[in-house]
């Protein structure tokens, strides 16, 4: 039963993040919202455990969160896949939970 | 009445909470009451300064252009915590450039944002009459 892992906080604000790393099971999908984007900045203090964590499980980052908040797609981990609206939406079928670190 | 010495420190992201929208808020009308104002960012505040914020997508009011009218108020101590900023991978280049112009200087154009050093930002706070945290 597969879950889809939803962080949407920082993770230089809040332990989401680390939570959900650690609760993560090896078939699970991580996707950032809202300011969980944060995460995806490269040569950050957080970005080791994203760049590890993406060895384990695919993460994705909604592209609008990125664009109202400035970070260029340049500037994030290798291997994170954008997601817009209705890739959101199409993730949240393809997943039989969803957990949200709130 | 003797001006006082005002620093606002700012520790959100600007989007995901309103503490960023309402501390600038406060800040401009803060402004016109001919204050001595200092702005702080330190910790997840630095990601309000972000260039190119964009939040046509998210459907929110996009305030960020708004910090640029500081200057015209009179607001042009801006102290960015350099650790903050490494922290989370940043340098200046990724902030949006903030003047003001410098009466005393014949107008000329100065740059607003200082970036400062922890240990630089303590005496910074030591310093105010009135400290306001959002």
């Amino acid at each position: 039963m597969p879950v889809l892992h939803i962080v949407n906080k920082s993770p230089y604000d809040r332990n989401s993040l680390d939570t959900c790393l650690r609760l993560a099971r090896a078939d699970a999908a991580i996707l950032l919202i809202e300011d969980g984007i944060y995460a995806a900045q490269k040569n950050a203090a957080a970005s080791d455990k994203v760049q590890h964590a993406l060895g384990k499980h695919p993460i994705y980052a909604l592209q609008p969160d990125l664009q109202a908040r400035g970070i260029n797609p340049d500037n994030m981990i290798e291997g994170i896949s954008l997601v817009d609206y209705d890739g959101f939406v199409k993730l949240t079928t393809e997943y039989d939970k969803l957990q949200s670190w709130l | 009445m003797a001006s006082k010495r005002f620093l606002y420190i700012n520790r959100k992201a600007p989007h995901g909470t309103v503490y960023a929208l309402e501390s600038l808020e406060v800040v401009l009308i803060g402004a016109a009451f001919e204050q001595d104002v200092s702005l702080a960012f330190i910790d997840d505040g630095v990601y309000q300064l972000m260039r190119n914020q964009d939040t046509t997508a998210i459907g929110s009011k996009n305030f960020s252009p708004t910090y640029k009218a500081l200057g015209d108020y009179d607001v042009s101590k801006i102290y960015v915590e350099q650790e903050s900023l490494e922290t989370r991978g940043l340098s200046k280049d990724d902030l949006m450039p903030l003047t003001y112009e410098d009466e005393d200087d014949d107008w000329a154009e100065k740059d607003s944002i200082h970036i400062v050093s922890g240990a630089e930002l303590a005496e910074i706070i030591e310093q105010q009459d009135v400290i306001l945290n959002f």
